[in-house]
């Protein structure tokens, strides 16, 4: 049993994109959910954005940073290769606006989580402005495909593509010229805290899909609890997607810090008896 | 053995037989189980304690009604085969209930022999057989010709998991649908290895697909597939999905860094195998001074886990006394061998954390107990000027747990209680015809065995209602 992994293709040094058989999930899945990925015994359960899929062939659509020991194992896994288990469709379908503007705005590898949003709005025909922010040209994702669903902003850290510097000033300068009715956002959390920041004062409706560890995925667990307007909620059946001006990015952005040290014990166990350089960061996976 | 039958003055002249158990230094370091079993000779001693009473008040005290004298007889006749039929023919997973049962508050409360000193050890006993029939496999057969029906059951756990034997038996066609990568619920994910190896339930999952049960995991009712897709393929459905949705205790602080449910916390050691990080890719902080909130089964679980990931310190905070402590008491007394500590009476009012948001310690309140409440136990009333911090780097909150909406809130024409969990009549039958339901997700937070319960209760429902048998309605 298992997924079969129909095809592993490299977007960027460190971003994979993976396709996947999971044919139930092909067919009912929507913008915005996710699933549980776990490579096979051992591994760790990951949230992974549902990023496209073929209801014909069955498949879905995984982008995958490899950040830690359990995103590089999951990239190095080759075609005709199975991953164990894929749980979904998970998480709250995106809101999505039927007329209007809306402003879809993607900072590094949430540009794989703002995909199928800014693909869906574009087959609803409203009028799409996208911003994608990346360090470098080279690490940009989803350019054309991007381009081909409405207007595209590039931004990259080093100006090596389109204007330089960050998305929320791409961001600013927009809802400055123009009517925006929605933001819907998605990448590190100081880009959305950041983005939210900018919509805030002219009270444009900001919808940020948030990335806290996870374990099960089904409310069991609690782990992903974030605070939204003061209350707790559980990004994985309440969210992941929530109303940003509402987010405590705060705690957010901290409680993804709760496992750098156990990352670097992975990593280094890692290299110790594999002798494999892995790259790490932090253990959000 | 003996050949003539021993006499009643004989029985009362043996005293209970001691569960042989790890030393509480060895085993407070690993997560072997703690308690060895019964020897032959020992269970053989703890039947000849049994009376045989003319009205086995023991049988009424289980939730599953196990013919409790026809199979401690068995084991005192040496005949260990019987007792392991008369056994299964009533409790799907004795294994399991042998092991992780309140005995104390069910057969055993009952015991005739309790009246003066201790009941006989029938928890022992169930384990005893249970452990011998899984080296000296039975027919477990399915004892009915197909009945071309089909059976969805949502969720493997206790209650799902003896449902499924029981309808597989009777000739249906049994599905489950798990929403995690292994089946067995609370099993799996909840009481750690050092209570309930995971080879027990490997083992029980085993005999169900032996008998033709098919188990999908990873899947998720609800998201994966509506309960109205699952009512156009089948015939019946049960929902036995559990609680499963943590209780915060709703105080400042729960948001830092080292503040887990016991959910997460007992599903990152025991699912994921975190113990075992980084062999295993799943990490779980170890704590040097953990406090566990809570004085249940799950609590007590959760804090004999800290230990053995190397607290110094291990503590449960309970705002109530000892007595009202809801955990079993064997589990307790282990605890206290292996080195926990207990603060009774102290009511969490914050949590406290560094500059970075690491835990630090758990502000508590001194209470004092007032009269009985509607669980009929005494209520702790807190009392002014008696805060204090207890120091630590790990909180654990384990005050229980509610209905998870997932499954129900995608069938709205589900009724349910005005708590979250399902309605279901006396049959277990909820609002639409067809959909059964039991376990925690019609009770509230229970006990594996009620669940059991359920499960074995609901099996014949379902089955009743599929051969066309008229039932008798109740209301909700």
């Amino acid at each position: 049993m298992g997924h079969e992994v129909i095809s592993n293709t490299s977007l960027s040094p460190t971003v994979h994109r993976l396709v996947v058989s999971a044919p139930r999930i092909a067919v009912v899945r929507q913008p915005g959910q996710f699933v549980i990925v776990r490579l096979g015994p051992g591994a760790e359960r990951i949230p992974l954005t549902i990023v496209g899929s073929d209801a014909a062939a069955g498949t879905i659509e995984l982008v995958i940073q490899a950040v830690g020991k359990s995103t590089a194992d999951l990239v190095a896994v080759a075609a005709g290769s199975y991953i164990d288990d894929v749980a979904g469709p998970l998480g709250q379908p995106t809101d999505l606006i039927t007329k209007g503007t809306a402003v879809c705005l993607a900072g590094g590898v949430g540009a794989a989580v703002m995909y199928p949003i800014a693909r869906r709005l574009s087959e609803i025909g409203v009028e799409l402005i996208t911003v994608v922010g990346a360090r470098s040209s080279a690490s940009i994702l989803f350019e054309d495909e991007f381009r081909s669903f409405g207007d595209l902003i590039v931004c990259t850290d080093d100006g090596s593509a389109g204007r330089a510097g960050f998305v929320t000033d791409a961001l600013a300068d927009l809802i400055a010229a123009q009517t925006v009715d929605v933001v819907y956002a998605a990448g590190p959390v100081p880009m959305m805290r950041a983005a939210s920041a900018v919509t805030s004062p002219r009270d444009i409706r900001t919808i940020v899909s948030l990335n806290p560890i996870m374990v099960d995925g089904t409310g069991m667990c609690g782990g992903c609890r974030v605070t939204v307007a003061g209350a707790m909620r559980f990004a994985c059946v309440d969210g992941p997607e929530f109303d940003a001006h509402s987010v405590d990015f705060d705690e957010l952005a901290d409680r993804l810090t709760t496992y750098g040290a156990a990352e670097r014990i992975a990593v280094d166990h890692v290299c110790r008896s594999a002798g494999q350089p892995v790259t790490g960061r932090h253990g959000a996976g | 053995m003996t050949t003539e039958p021993l006499t009643k003055r004989q029985r009362m002249a043996i005293g209970r037989q001691e569960m042989p158990a790890r030393d509480a230094g060895e085993r407070s370091g690993t997560f072997n189980e703690v308690n060895l079993g019964f020897t032959e000779q020992l269970a053989l001693l703890e039947a000849q304690r049994c009376l045989a009473c003319a009205r086995p008040v023991c049988v009424e005290g289980c939730p599953v009604s196990v013919d409790i004298p026809s199979f401690v007889a068995s084991i005192e006749a040496g005949d260990l085969a019987a007792a392991a039929r008369a056994l299964f023919g009533d409790n799907a997973l004795p294994a399991v209930t042998g092991r992780v049962c309140p005995q104390e508050h069910q057969c055993e409360a009952v015991c005739v022999r309790g009246r003066k000193g201790a009941p006989v050890a029938i928890g022992h006993l169930e384990r005893f057989v249970a452990d011998w029939a899984r080296g000296h496999p039975h027919d477990d057969v399915v004892t009915s010709e197909p009945s071309g029906r089909r059976v969805a059951i949502i969720g493997a756990g206790p209650g799902g998991l003896t449902a499924a034997g029981e309808l597989a038996r009777r000739g249906h066609d049994v599905t489950i649908y798990e929403a995690l990568h292994l089946p067995g619920g609370v099993l799996s994910y909840g009481i750690p290895e050092f209570r309930l190896p995971n080879e027990i339930v490997d083992n029980e999952v085993d005999r169900l697909q032996a008998l033709g049960v098919h188990i999908e995991c990873n899947v998720v009712i609800g998201r994966t597939y509506t309960l109205d897709e699952l009512r156009k393929s089948f015939d019946a459905l049960f929902i036995s999905v559990g609680a499963g949705l943590p209780m915060f205790l709703d105080i400042p602080g729960e948001g830092f860094k080292g503040v887990y449910t016991a959910n997460e916390y007992l599903t990152r050691v025991n699912l994921m195998r975190a113990y075992a990080f980084p062999e295993a890719d799943t990490p779980v902080l170890r704590g040097e001074r953990v406090v566990v909130i809570g004085g249940g089964n799950v609590a007590i679980d959760a804090v004999r886990t800290a230990r053995r990931l190397g607290a110094r310190q291990a503590m449960i905070v309970y705002r109530r006394s000892r007595p009202e402590m809801p955990a079993r008491v064997e589990e307790v007394h282990h605890a206290e061998q292996e080195g926990v500590t207990f603060e009774f009476q102290v009511n969490p009012v914050a949590i406290e954390g560094d500059a970075d948001r690491w835990v630090t310690g758990l502000r508590v309140i001194a209470t004092e107990l007032g009269e009985p409440d509607e669980s009929g136990r005494r209520a702790p009333r807190p009392i002014a000027g008696s805060e204090r911090v207890i120091p630590c780097d790990a909180v654990v909150v384990a005050v229980g747990t509610r209905a998870n909406p997932l499954l129900t809130s995608s069938s709205p024409d589900l009724a349910l209680t005005n708590r979250g969990y399902l309605a279901a009549d006396e049959r277990g039958m909820t609002n639409l015809p067809g959909v059964f339901a039991g376990g925690d997700i019609v009770r509230g937070s229970a006990t594996v065995i009620l669940a059991m319960a359920d499960g074995k209760r609901v099996a014949d429902s379902i089955d009743s209602y599929l051969s066309g048998t008229p039932v008798e309605l109740t209301a909700p």
